[in-house]
């Protein structure tokens, strides 16, 4: 209750209030991770329901066209699908992936950069040269191999339900060092502060420090790449999918639905493509705007927090 | 030396910092040959001294010249390339964090910036529980609570203010809170590393005397680092005067004020300025203080000092207790040459 009190007469609330590029942003982004949540209840059809597919259904064009039907407000896939329906489930679907790989990168990148910047010496030396390898691999290699070499492993069909959780690792893998920086290079900073002595002097053990001294303070500039970094998750599990390496036709993605929908583009159907692709610009640049104000609410030097 | 008599004792204590980086940066081409070399700054050289309990030793000197460093050695936040640090007759440099844990609530620290020395994350009440309920894991929280209230009326921070961060705090409150999580885990022996240097004058006093008070209730015993020589002879029993890492001369503060020996202490103290009396003879010292990375050979001030001569040029002086119990680094008044 307290924490709430704070907050509410928090700076942070009051620029947030002030900026419109902020509210807004913040508004669409809510309101579409509240819709994508919601898909089963809002949706109008189930797309992972194949009985209630029709293939008589495909292609057909948004309500309002010719040639459209009231059922379906988008039109349909190239299966007979609700499109609105299927987007839906596809955001879910994406932004799970998306925050599931930044949290995993979030998790790995954070204890690496922690380790290396406050051990540092040969530690942070080994850890640094694997961040540097890490990076210099791209990622669709990295994506092209482990997807091969799991359908080879263990056949299609369970790639197909493996899917999700593979992409997280992936995307969250090849992203890693970018946290492990960004801590690192705050760690940096702040183990040379005398509140770190005085927490030695006091005896507490260096995971102690680490976690609960250090850690704290290097957050800020953690808290601004995550926003960036979840709509670079989404992006990039889009591109896998367009390539057709990341979530299968079943149960598609945005990605994998723009993919679905681009070999159609010129036989006229421009929708299967045109709307998830407007959806996922949308929602990359609402979570970019918003990590941009948070950049700059965030910065010491306009703002001592 | 009776070592078990005074609280705590430091035999040839040297401290080096290597500041040459990777190893692709310490290699050079000379000659045609690749050359290895090492920059190692050194901090600490071959420092004694003792402390006794309950008093106040003051450690001065220039900027950079170690103090900080000595502090922080005999913690044991750096370890030491080589000597000894023994307290109350125990030999505390090697230990490792887990035998140390038993001196961490007998030694504590009090810093020189209260500005970083406060953890901004955490508010007051977490900064000074923290240390009471990691070396008694078994205190219930109303004895926290209880404790923590205690020592912030000691220090003169209102305890209602304990939910607060410090950054709602001025200067003066911070070094408060600051010495109110020394005191938290009752030490007998507290480290002050320049506690009054980032301060205003007019809350220099308060918090010197704050100090003093503290001493008296808790029967307290001070290493003080200053360079503040007013500071020094307000509040210090003993004086050690370090120059470039090395002790030059270790005296009572009466002795060392009325009858500097070393070259550099009389050098230093006739600096001070005092107010309505004219001082004809300001020693003024010639060139710089030479760089720690490259000590100068023999005694360490002889490029500066008046008085040098050969020896002073090759020999290294040694520590010596004079009959008043000043000890002082000098060839010149180990000779008797100087008064």
């Amino acid at each position: 209750m307290k924490r709430w009190q704070r907050f509410k007469s928090s700076y942070f609330l009051y620029s947030f209030r002030r900026d419109p590029v902020a509210v807004s942003s913040f508004t669409v982004f809510f309101l579409l991770v509240a819709v994508a949540f919601l898909a089963p209840v809002i949706a109008p059809f189930n797309p992972y329901d194949t009985t209630i597919i029709d293939i008589m259904d495909a292609e057909i064009a948004p309500s309002w066209m010719e040639g459209g039907e009231d059922r379906f407000w988008l039109g349909t896939d190239i299966q007979g699908r609700d499109l609105f329906s299927t987007m839906l489930y596809g955001l879910r679907t994406s932004v799970i992936i998306g925050l599931g790989a930044v949290i995993f990168q979030a998790i790995l990148g954070i204890s690496v950069g922690l380790t290396s910047g406050y051990l540092g010496g040969r530690i942070d030396a080994f850890f640094m040269r694997i961040a540097d390898i890490q990076f210099s691999i791209p990622y669709l290699i990295v994506a092209i191999i482990t997807s091969a070499i799991f359908q080879l492993a263990f056949g299609v069909g369970r790639f197909e339900q493996m899917a999700m959780p593979l992409l997280i690792v992936i995307i969250g893998m090849s992203e890693w060092p970018k946290y492990a920086r960004t801590v690192r290079a705050s760690v940096l900073g702040e183990k040379n502060k005398e509140y770190v002595e005085a927490a030695r002097v006091i005896g507490l053990n260096r995971r102690i420090i680490m976690f609960r001294h250090i850690l704290p303070n290097t957050l800020t500039p953690v808290l601004v790449i995550s926003t960036i970094q979840v709509a670079q998750a989404v992006m990039s599990e889009a591109a896998l999918s367009f390539l057709g390496l990341g979530m299968p036709i079943t149960k598609p993605s945005l990605g994998s639905l723009i993919n679905a929908g681009f070999e159609y583009v010129f036989s006229g159907s421009w929708w299967i493509t045109f709307f998830p692709g407007i959806l996922l610009v949308v929602f990359t640049l609402v979570i970019i705007l918003f990590g941009d104000w948070l950049r700059d609410v965030l910065n010491p030097k306009l703002y001592k927090g | 030396m009776d070592k078990s008599n005074h609280l705590l004792t430091i035999e040839n204590l040297v401290k080096h910092f290597d500041i040459s980086g990777g190893l692709l940066d310490q290699l050079s081409i000379e000659k045609g040959r690749v050359k290895r070399h090492r920059t190692i700054v050194k901090a600490v050289n071959d420092v004694s001294l003792f402390i006794k309990p309950g008093e106040t030793l003051s450690v001065v000197g220039e900027s950079g010249c170690g103090k900080s460093t000595l502090a922080r050695t005999i913690l044991g936040l750096y370890p030491p390339e080589s000597g000894q640090v023994f307290y109350r007759g125990d030999r505390i440099d090697h230990l490792s964090s887990q035998q140390m844990l038993p001196y961490r609530t007998k030694m504590q620290m009090i810093f020189q910036d209260p500005y970083a020395s406060l953890n901004p994350r955490m508010n007051v009440e977490r900064i000074l529980e923290e240390p009471v309920i990691f070396h008694n894991k078994s205190i219930r929280s109303d004895e926290v609570t209880e404790k923590v209230a205690e020592v912030m009326d000691l220090v003169g921070v209102d305890p209602k203010w304990s939910d607060r961060y410090p950054h709602e705090f001025s200067g003066g409150q911070r070094q408060r809170i600051s010495i109110a999580r020394a005191l938290m885990v009752d030490p007998e022996f507290i480290v002050a590393d320049e506690p009054v240097s980032a301060l205003d004058v007019s809350i220099q006093a308060q918090i010197l005397n704050l100090l003093m008070d503290a001493q008296e209730k808790r029967g307290l015993t001070y290493l003080l680092i200053t360079h503040d020589l007013s500071v020094v002879e307000h509040v210090s029993t003993r004086v050690a005067v370090m120059y470039l890492g090395c002790l030059c001369e270790l005296a009572t503060v009466k002795e060392l004020y009325n009858s500097p020996r070393h070259p550099y202490t009389k050098a230093l103290l006739s600096a001070i300025p005092r107010l309505g009396v004219r001082q004809p003879k300001h020693i003024r010292l010639k060139g710089e203080v030479p760089t720690p990375i490259n000590l100068p050979p023999g005694c360490v001030f002889h490029n500066r000092c008046t008085y040098a001569d050969d020896r002073c040029i090759v020999e290294v002086p040694k520590l010596l207790e004079l009959p008043s119990g000043t000890f002082v680094a000098c060839h010149r008044v180990e000779e008797g040459r100087l008064d």
